[in-house]
């Protein structure tokens, strides 16, 4: 079962009219994803990819009973559409936006507190449960519906990691990219705990970075559940250059608990399976899998 | 983007902040001329590098104008690890600054906290010198400061005490915390470091050293800030390329698309033996024109001896652009490397093609590790 997002998700896309808005919108519809309104303020009563444009993002919702939003707003804009989103009472709000400044996400989190919204991102790259829908720019050409689970603070090892586990043979349940911002919404243990939840997500994948303490929340959750599906971390950074900023992985080493080192420590000790390289996270989801199998079947034997 | 301390300084006096009184000077009389004109007994002289951070060994603590002299003629000559200890920068300015005898020191600090998603103070007991230091409750005080509004004088009084903050000093505290908190956010600061900041007999409290560093999301917002950037060009040039770049000391080039994917790729460079030059990940917003920049900057650089491109192309950045862009910059700068590529994803089949026609070595491999291995090989050769 896919989390976050199915087959009744109805999307609006907060700055559709936009050239990347334009492109990845239609790449969506091409793929499935049931979008059903853009908003584009000054632009209410226009058409655009055959779809209504609402001025606002309560209208369009009113309009269309849509239940998600996805924001393509430039950086400096990209807050105030967060906050007009949680103020329609969108559950699902995917921002796709990078270098949103770090203080309007702290603007944004306040508005998000106590409110019906479900934020993720800034600086995804989207939500993708493989033939169901996709939300956001996440490639799909190696993606097919499976298991596995995949959360993700980094788009571009997201698409490696997806060709990986089909590679070995895995489909995807759904695919979250939380974004790899300092201050973002819905986080990995978040993520983790939705998968836990699914009686059909066979095993979780966790894409990690340097930077932030994200990961520990995560192994801190694992040792308390001490869930029985095989949970696999590959975490990157391990050589970054420290106290520098490297892309977007807000990497601001503040106590030590933050290094690639300590987070892979700490995932380690909770029982997750460490990814030895980055190349090598579908084969080693693959075993696992297997190693499970192999020990489920006595136990079914003597049941 | 990260300010000089005496950048630093200027902008935060702004918000109430105090220290020495001080001047910068670009030579040696100058910062003797200084010295003459500030009416004190010692004097600290600064050499001034971006991020620098304040290390005994920089700086000289010096009793007349002619040894103020003799230690900015010193520190002109060096060159200075910035707090990373990545590379190291020339000193082009020092900062001379009177000496003061402070009652005690405490250490400052404002930053955002994931975790409670706002503004942190965080303040510890320390001497002169920046070590860590009793005076009643030792170690680490935070206070959480939330969202930029408001936050309880209470609480600000409460946090003094646990510091043992001294009766007297205690209301230039409380203003000075209200000061930073309204210049951390009318900044857009990352982080603000006060560290040491003097306890003067008097009460009053001086700010021995500074740190501020802006947020590069938010720069839009201060155009007047612009002007006091002055980091390595390379990088300040990559970021105007919607390119994240950053300088290492190795010898092999590194491009990939996507933050994780470069820290990816340099974690297996380093784990075949091998040493980047850089870090760069190109952003999915960037044209070729721009990548071209990217891959001209690193062919710039003298000691690379071999480049690793390390693409999974996504729906926003294929393949064949990024290839485009390396072919741009090889025709421009007239330096070709021996190249290993690993290529994957959308338009991986005509970026190979492209590649055919660079007439340079390429090394096309099937998966990241083996790329990096290749990579290692080939810039050791």
């Amino acid at each position: 079962m896919s989390i976050l997002v199915n087959r009744q998700t109805r999307v609006i896309c907060q700055g559709m009219t936009g050239r990347a808005g334009t492109q990845q919108t239609a790449t969506m519809m091409k793929y499935g994803t049931n979008v059903v309104a853009g908003v584009t303020p000054g632009k209410g009563g226009q058409r655009h990819l055959d779809l209504p444009i609402f001025d606002t993002v309560a209208e369009a919702v009113q309009q269309t009973r849509a239940n998600a939003s996805m924001i393509f707003a430039p950086p400096m804009q990209a807050a105030a559409a967060m906050i007009e989103a949680i103020e329609a009472e969108v559950p699902l709000v995917v921002t796709l936006t990078e270098h949103v400044p770090v203080l309007d996400m702290v603007r944004v989190c306040h508005a998000l507190k106590g409110s019906q919204t479900r934020l993720v991102g800034p600086n995804s790259e989207g939500i993708l449960a493989p033939g169901i829908c996709k939300l956001g720019v996440i490639a799909t050409g190696n993606a097919r519906p499976g298991g596995i689970g995949v959360v993700s603070r980094s788009a571009s090892l997201t698409s490696e990691v997806i060709a990986q586990l089909s590679a070995a043979g895995l489909g995807i349940s759904t695919s979250v990219g939380v974004g790899g911002d300092l201050v973002h919404g819905l986080s990995m243990k978040d993520c983790v705990e939705l998968f836990l939840a699914d009686p059909e997500t066979e095993g979780i994948v966790l894409i990690g970075e340097v930077g932030g303490t994200e990961e520990q929340y995560v192994a801190d959750l694992i040792r308390q559940k001490k869930p029985r599906i095989p949970i696999v971390a590959l975490v990157v950074g391990c050589h970054a250059p420290s106290e520098r900023r490297a892309g977007n992985t807000g990497a601001l080493l503040v106590h030590g608990r933050d290094t690639a080192a300590a987070k892979i420590a700490a995932l380690g000790r909770a029982g997750v399976i460490i990814a030895e390289s980055p190349h090598l996270v579908g084969a080693t989801m693959s075993a696992a899998l297997r190693g499970q199998k192999d020990q489920k079947q006595p136990r079914a034997a003597l049941g | 983007m990260k300010l000089h301390e005496f950048q630093t300084k200027q902008l935060l006096s702004d918000f109430g902040l105090k220290s020495p009184e001080w001047g910068v000077a670009i030579t040696p009389e100058q910062a003797e001329e200084i010295a003459v004109g500030l009416d004190a007994k010692s004097f600290v002289v600064k050499g001034q590098v971006h991020g620098f951070r304040r290390k005994l060994s920089d700086a000289y603590l010096v009793y007349s104008p002619t040894e103020v002299k003799k230690a900015a003629g010193d520190l002109l000559q060096r060159k200075i690890a910035d707090d990373g200890g990545v590379k190291a920068n020339s000193v082009r300015r020092v900062m001379v600054e009177a000496g003061v005898i402070a009652e005690r020191a405490i250490s400052l600090s404002l930053f955002i906290d994931p975790a409670v998603r706002g503004i942190v103070l965080s303040a510890q007991n320390c001497d002169a010198a920046g070590n860590v230091a009793a005076f009643g409750q030792a170690g680490v005080q935070q206070l959480t400061l939330g969202t930029g509004h408001t936050f309880p004088e209470y609480d600000v009084m409460l946090f003094a005490a646990r510091l043992a903050i001294p009766d007297n000093a205690r209301n230039a505290f409380s203003t000075l915390t209200h000061g930073l908190m309204r210049a951390f956010v009318e900044l857009d600061a990352s982080r603000i470091e006060i560290d040491p900041l003097a306890i003067m007999p008097d009460g009053e409290l001086l700010a021995l050293s500074a740190v501020l560093t802006i947020d590069d999301n938010a720069m839009f917002r201060h155009p007047s800030l612009f002007a006091l950037r002055a980091d390595d060009e390379r990088e300040i040039n990559a970021q105007s390329y919607r390119l994240n770049y950053v300088s290492l000391d190795g010898d092999i080039g590194v491009a990939a698309n996507g933050a994780g994917l470069g820290l990816a790729t340099i974690d297996m460079v380093r784990a075949a033996k091998g040493r980047p030059a850089n870090f760069m990940d190109i952003r999915t917003s960037a044209s070729s024109v721009e990548i071209a920049r990217g891959f001209a900057m690193i062919l710039d650089n003298p000691k690379v001896r071999s480049l690793l491109i390390n693409i999974h192309g996504g729906g926003m950045q294929p393949c064949d652009k990024v290839v485009e862009g390396l072919g741009i910059a090889m025709r421009r700068t007239g330096r070709s490397l021996p190249t290993v590529v690993r290529l994957a994803g959308n338009n991986a089949h005509a970026a190979r093609a492209r590649l055919e026609d660079f007439g340079c070595r390429i090394v096309d491999c099937a998966d990241m590790w083996s790329a990096a291995e290749h990579a290692v090989a080939e810039a050791r050769q």
